[in-house]
């Protein structure tokens, strides 16, 4: 009767091997995220923008030389935009699209929905790190090379603090409202959070603010730690308070769909 | 003797489920024996998308007992998923992701899946492959999400709505399909509004209401319930039925339920049929399109849940 010839869908269930399902899903993301003109927009075009102008253009008071003190701040933006606004936005129009309920019902562990996603921003963070930093070298970037284990520290501290407010926002409410909310966010910490204008020169109560947020403590520590060279232990607690605190948060409000 | 519930694909005892104010299933009762192709029907909003998600183990259940190849879907939840097909209603893929990555991903969520390859070229989705799933039609989505839902060689499949937005040439293939699945021994429960699916596919329809089982049987039983037939004729509108009532025994019902449409309701035996025949001798009128039938699903179905439209 069938055009199937019998046996064809004999039941052999099974789960696939953890290593290959999380890093199939991490890689899935990972080309996704590279293939979405937005993303790339926010990850690498606008960072890299702004290092250039920041670093050839006299607009911002910023110490000389320029671009090493440019530089961290924009290592900073570019994980602030992966992690967080990037991660937020399609978390939450996977959500509307069915996806994490679509992965909930394979063998996928619960957990991995979230941590394959975190291995596909880390991947993205490399690739940011890797073109960021050649364009600053080209610009004439100097860091300090005792800076460079403390810093690759801040920034996967500054990925978890990100990360875990990303899926805080992204995985509650509607995919429409994150997506504002996301780029508001982003775009007061770039003005105001201790991106574009050090934490220093903020004015007032500001200043202390700034460096108490994600954004403020991950761009003052990558400075300290590539143009002096030492270990801001100060701004590693702050990202890890934030990582805790939020990843708490999100375990009890992500929502599939 | 009869199977017993432990040895079930599915169970389920009691359901309730809420959300906020609204019941949506309210006390419902479900078994489906292994290797059996299971049909949900209901209007819109009847239950069955709830029924489905809490026996996915998606939705607690607020009060009952479901149990899925023995398994608690909520707590058993790794062990059973492995072993389950899941095709839910519209989605269920990232809107950029090309079609064949999709299917490659929940692939690899299952130690010894189906060739990913051979299941697109089957679903006639290899020419979509590299297609993002948000330009793929509504047809072809479903298409992967069903692909999806059998990749991993599940024991027992969900299907809600399998064939909705899907052209015809689709919707047979997913009919043989789920032939297929159930003669190689895979327990099928879907949801559907097409009579002639359910008819055609299920060893066992359900039909629910307001979160309630108001019918349950086999196709045949829910449609031949008794020997109740129709008999059905065309000719001048207003003829007086009723010497024609009296003639025909207690149990038939006449009626005109549309000008010109006449309907004898009941036991329609030869006798009826004389009957019927030499009346209309009597009154000079020629009966068109004399014919005697069963009544179809549809019918069974627009009788339980009525025919005003839900919303």
């Amino acid at each position: 009767m069938t055009s199937f010839s019998p046996g064809t869908f004999t039941p052999a269930p099974g789960r696939g091997r953890l290593s290959r399902m999380l890093l199939t899903q991490a890689r899935t993301e990972f080309i996704l995220t590279l293939r979405n003109g937005e993303q790339v927009l926010l990850t690498l075009l606008i960072p890299l923008g702004l290092l250039v102008a920041l670093t050839l253009l006299n607009v911002v008071p910023i110490p000389s030389p320029r671009v090493d003190n440019v530089t961290p701040r924009i290592l900073a933006l570019a994980v602030m935009s992966t992690a967080f606004t990037g991660q937020a936005i399609a978390l939450g129009f996977d959500r509307r699209y069915g996806v994490l309920k679509r992965l909930a019902a394979t063998a996928l562990p619960r957990w991995s929905l979230i941590a394959g996603r975190m291995l596909a921003v880390l991947g993205v963070v490399l690739v940011q790190l890797v073109i960021l930093g050649a364009v600053a070298f080209a610009l004439g970037w100097h860091l300090s090379p005792p800076g460079l284990a403390p810093a690759a520290l801040l920034i996967l501290a500054g990925t978890a603090a990100f990360g875990a407010l990303g899926v805080l926002l992204g995985g509650a409410l509607r995919a429409e409202v994150v997506l504002a909310v996301a780029n508001l966010v982003w775009l007061l910490l770039v003005v105001a959070g201790g991106i574009v204008l050090s934490v220093h020169t903020l004015p007032g109560a500001l200043s202390g603010i700034a460096a108490a947020l994600p954004s403020g403590a991950l761009a003052e520590g990558l400075r300290t730690a590539l143009v002096a060279g030492v270990t801001p232990w100060a701004a590693l607690g702050v990202l890890l308070a934030w990582a805790a605190g939020a990843a708490i948060l999100a375990a009890r409000t992500l929502r599939l769909s | 003797m009869s199977p017993s519930a432990s040895s079930a694909a599915v169970e389920v005892c009691g359901l309730v489920r809420s959300f906020g104010t609204v019941r949506a299933v309210d006390g419902l009762d479900l078994l489906v024996q292994p290797a059996t192709v299971l049909g949900l029907l209901g209007p819109n909003g009847a239950g069955k998308t709830t029924t489905v998600e809490v026996c996915e183990g998606f939705l607690r259940p607020d009060a009952g007992m479901v149990r899925v190849l023995g398994l608690d879907p909520i707590t058993d939840s790794a062990a059973l998923r492995p072993r389950m097909g899941v095709m839910p209603q519209g989605g269920g893929a990232y809107p950029g992701v090309r079609a064949g990555e999709m299917l490659s991903l929940v692939a690899a969520c299952s130690a010894r899946p189906l060739d990913v390859g051979w299941l697109l070229n089957v679903l006639g989705l290899t020419g979509v492959a590299r297609v993002p799933y948000k330009r793929l039609s509504g047809g072809q989505q479903q298409r992967l999400a069903l692909a999806c839902a059998l990749v991993g060689r599940p024991e027992v499949v969900f299907l809600d709505e399998p064939t909705a937005g899907m052209d015809p040439q689709a919707r047979r293939l997913v009919w043989d399909i789920i032939t297929s699945l159930r003669a190689d021994g895979v327990s099928v429960v879907f949801t559907t509004h097409l009579m002639e699916e359910a008819e055609a596919l299920a060893d066992q329809v359900v039909i629910i209401d307001h979160g309630r089982v108001v019918a349950k049987g086999s196709p045949a039983d829910l449609t031949s319930a008794g020997t109740q037939r129709q008999l059905r004729f065309r000719a001048r509108p207003g003829l007086d039925l009723g010497p024609l009532g009296t003639a025909l025994p207690e149990d038939c019902r006449t009626s005109e339920p549309r000008p010109g449409e006449y309907l004898v309701d009941g036991l329609i035996d030869p006798q009826v049929m004389a009957t019927v025949t030499a009346w209309c001798a009597q009154q000079g009128v020629f009966a068109e399109d004399l014919r005697v039938s069963r009544r179809s699903l549809e019918d069974v179905f627009l009788e339980l849940t009525g025919r005003e439209l839900r919303s």
